[in-house]
């Protein structure tokens, strides 16, 4: 019992001083280290989705997320977080299940359409067996 | 270890790349004489399409190239003061370095066994000069050893193999290994070990001359001609047990990154413009490829002049070279079976990042004795190369951040000031004279890139088994090429080789047809 109080106060001093930094713009690992949805937003997806969300369009197109009906539903939005489509690389091997929750529901709130349910965290943990492991380099 | 899953693996894979074969590329390639009034229509003027437009035109095939860009060479490309780069997003940056200093954005280096590329620059007589891939005297950093010091390479070099000698030494004099070694080989192997580490006679790595010899002094405070040479202690190996020095100083080793490379005089793109000059006015630029379709008679790729927007026009002809990168060919409409399409979907594409900053002087040369070469760091840029020309000139360019993977995705993610930013920020830990001497830079994160939508095409095992077969074959009168249609990816060789490949099978088909 001594122990778990222990383990309890560490954790919650541990979120406290995570909660206390600011997001990393450049992260020191292969996993990228914000935590927060618009910090991972902002890291990760929009590079390509761009900061409203707007996507962008040169010899090819990256789709808008603002205002995509397809955002309706939080598994596809998933899938494609961790799984990638096309060109698109999937992100499941540099993000743990808490960070694939966060940004998933992040994106599905700011840019899906009203009323869109998000995630819960063992949605993630089920498809994360079926994703093809990728390590960072062969 | 924190990101040692990242830095170290990320230069494993860059040189797993290059899959250690020396490039079958043959210096004489020719296809042989044409069907009468053949046609190719190559899209892409890359090094792929471009190399492809011209063996065919050798041959006697009537050419004619589309090309989304205002100029040759795709991601074979340099950027000067004067040029002018938007990214996706909208952002323009303009570009101020002073005259002669430039930043190849995508390729910069060939090895010396890329027969195919080189084979092009000898015939074209695009000048080649040495890129410095090791030099002794720039830095292997890591923030987590030696305080953050950056470390010159000739001193951990020979420290760390002075210490791993000095060990083994040590094993094969009790005679603690398992494998027998006679008594005349035990005392040659130990001679190969003092001269492999540098150790002393009582076979210890304790500086010294022996050591000195390799490690290096730094200049001495006196005149440098008396006898008071400095023995400085060498490094601790538990420093230097630190992936972030070994993995690098490895890298080095391998086959891509031998020494020699070379690089073209004055930049990058000496390449695709002695290619497009040999090709001649087939060139139609700023042409945005929408659909490919293919019949009987042969290929029609309807494309938008970017000049007039919204007015589509259609190029035709008998066969075709597709090089769009798959980034781009899977959200072009085209006409070919499934497994060609699958294989074209299967690929995501790598991210990297490029930052080359100006400096007032070149302090790396004048301060550190620092003359071309590459520093690695563990830090978010990973790699500092130096210019390996214009040594001793009034200003330099440096490539400031050189980065892959997790920190791509994110530099490409802020605003190109921002980059710049971070890249003198961060760069600052090792060399200390950049906010003083900082003028301008430039900044190219290939996810922003409007021509290709990220970097190159990012195979694993898995897709490489399922769909690679598929990528080379031809499909009808269309066949691909590029680097992602090689096995050489992300190198211009794998651009080179395929499209010898592609032009090769179309002929074959077309002498045939």
């Amino acid at each position: 019992m001594r122990s778990d109080c222990a383990a309890l106060l560490l954790s919650l001093l541990a979120g406290a001083a995570l909660a206390a930094d600011p997001e990393p713009l450049l992260s020191q690992s292969w996993q990228f280290q914000q935590r927060s949805g618009p910090a991972l937003y902002a890291s990760v997806c929009a590079g390509c989705h761009m900061p409203e969300g707007q996507g962008a369009r040169g010899a090819g197109a990256y789709p808008a997320l603002k205002g995509n009906a397809r955002l309706a539903s939080a598994p596809y939005v998933m899938t494609m977080v961790m799984r990638g489509n096309k060109a698109m690389p999937g992100f499941a091997w540099q993000m743990d299940d808490e960070q694939v929750l966060t940004i998933v529901n992040h994106v599905v709130q700011r840019f899906g359409p009203p009323g869109s349910v998000g995630l819960k965290a063992t949605d993630v943990a089920a498809l994360r067996p079926q994703m093809p492991r990728q390590e960072p380099f062969p | 270890m924190g990101r040692r899953g990242g830095g170290a693996g990320v230069y494993a894979a860059m040189s797993f790349l290059g899959l250690a074969e020396a490039s079958p590329a043959k210096p004489a390639f020719s296809l042989g004489p044409a069907p009468k009034g053949a046609s190719v229509l190559v899209i892409g003027a890359g090094v792929a399409g471009l190399v492809s437009a011209l063996e065919l035109q050798r041959a006697g095939y009537q050419v004619q190239l589309l090309e989304y860009n205002d100029r040759p060479g795709g991601r074979s490309w340099t950027l000067r003061g004067g040029d002018r780069y938007t990214e996706l997003g909208g952002a323009t940056q303009h570009c101020q370095f002073e005259r002669g200093e430039y930043l190849n954005p995508g390729p910069w280096r060939l090895p010396y066994h890329h027969h195919g590329v080189l084979s092009y620059c000898k015939q074209l007589g695009v000048p080649l000069q040495p890129f410095i891939q090791v030099n002794h005297n720039a830095y292997l950093h890591s923030s987590s050893a030696f305080g953050g010091q950056p470390q010159r390479w000739r001193k951990v070099q020979a420290d760390f193999q002075g210490d791993v000698a000095e060990l083994l030494a040590k094993v094969v004099q009790q005679r603690k290994l398992d494998e027998p070694l006679s008594d005349e080989d035990r005392e040659r192997l130990l001679a190969a070990l003092r001269n492999t580490g540098a150790l002393d006679s009582e076979m210890r790595y304790r500086g010294g001359f022996a050591a000195n010899k390799r490690r290096g002094t730094e200049p001495a405070q006196d005149d440098g001609l008396h006898m008071v040479s400095q023995h400085e202690a060498p490094r601790s190996l538990h420093e230097m047990l630190n992936p972030e020095f070994w993995a690098r100083m490895n890298e080095s080793r391998d086959f891509d990154f031998q020494t020699p490379l070379f690089q073209p005089v004055g930049g990058m793109d000496a390449i695709p413009k002695a290619l497009a000059k040999a090709v001649g006015p087939k060139i139609r630029y700023r042409a945005r490829v929408t659909e490919i379709s293919q019949d009987e008679q042969g290929v029609v790729a309807r494309y938008e002049d970017m000049d007039h927007p919204g007015r589509m026009l259609s190029a035709k002809a008998q066969w075709c070279v597709c090089t769009l990168p798959l980034s781009i060919l899977s959200q072009v409409e085209i006409r070919v079976g499934e497994a060609l399409r699958d294989a074209i979907q299967a690929v995501p594409y790598f991210a990297a990042v490029k930052v080359g900053l100006q400096f007032k002087r070149r302090f790396w040369e004048e301060d550190e004795a620092i003359y071309g070469g590459i520093t690695t760091t563990d830090l978010p840029i990973m790699q500092i190369g130096y210019p390996n020309y214009g040594f001793h000139g009034r200003k330099g360019v440096l490539l400031g951040a050189y980065t892959f993977g997790t920190n791509a995705h994110e530099f490409a993610a802020l605003a190109p000031e921002q980059r710049i930013r971070e890249t003198l920020r961060l760069g600052a830990q090792i060399h200390p004279q950049y906010p003083a001497e900082y003028e301008t830079g430039m900044s190219v994160a290939w996810h922003r890139s409007p021509f290709t939508l990220g970097c190159f095409g990012w195979w694993t095992e898995e897709t490489r088994k399922r769909h690679y077969p598929a990528m080379l074959k031809m499909d009808g009168r269309i066949i691909l090429a590029g680097e992602h249609a090689s096995l050489v990816t992300a190198w211009q060789e794998g651009a080179v080789l395929s499209a010898r490949h592609a032009v090769t099978e179309l002929h074959k088909k077309a002498v045939g047809a």
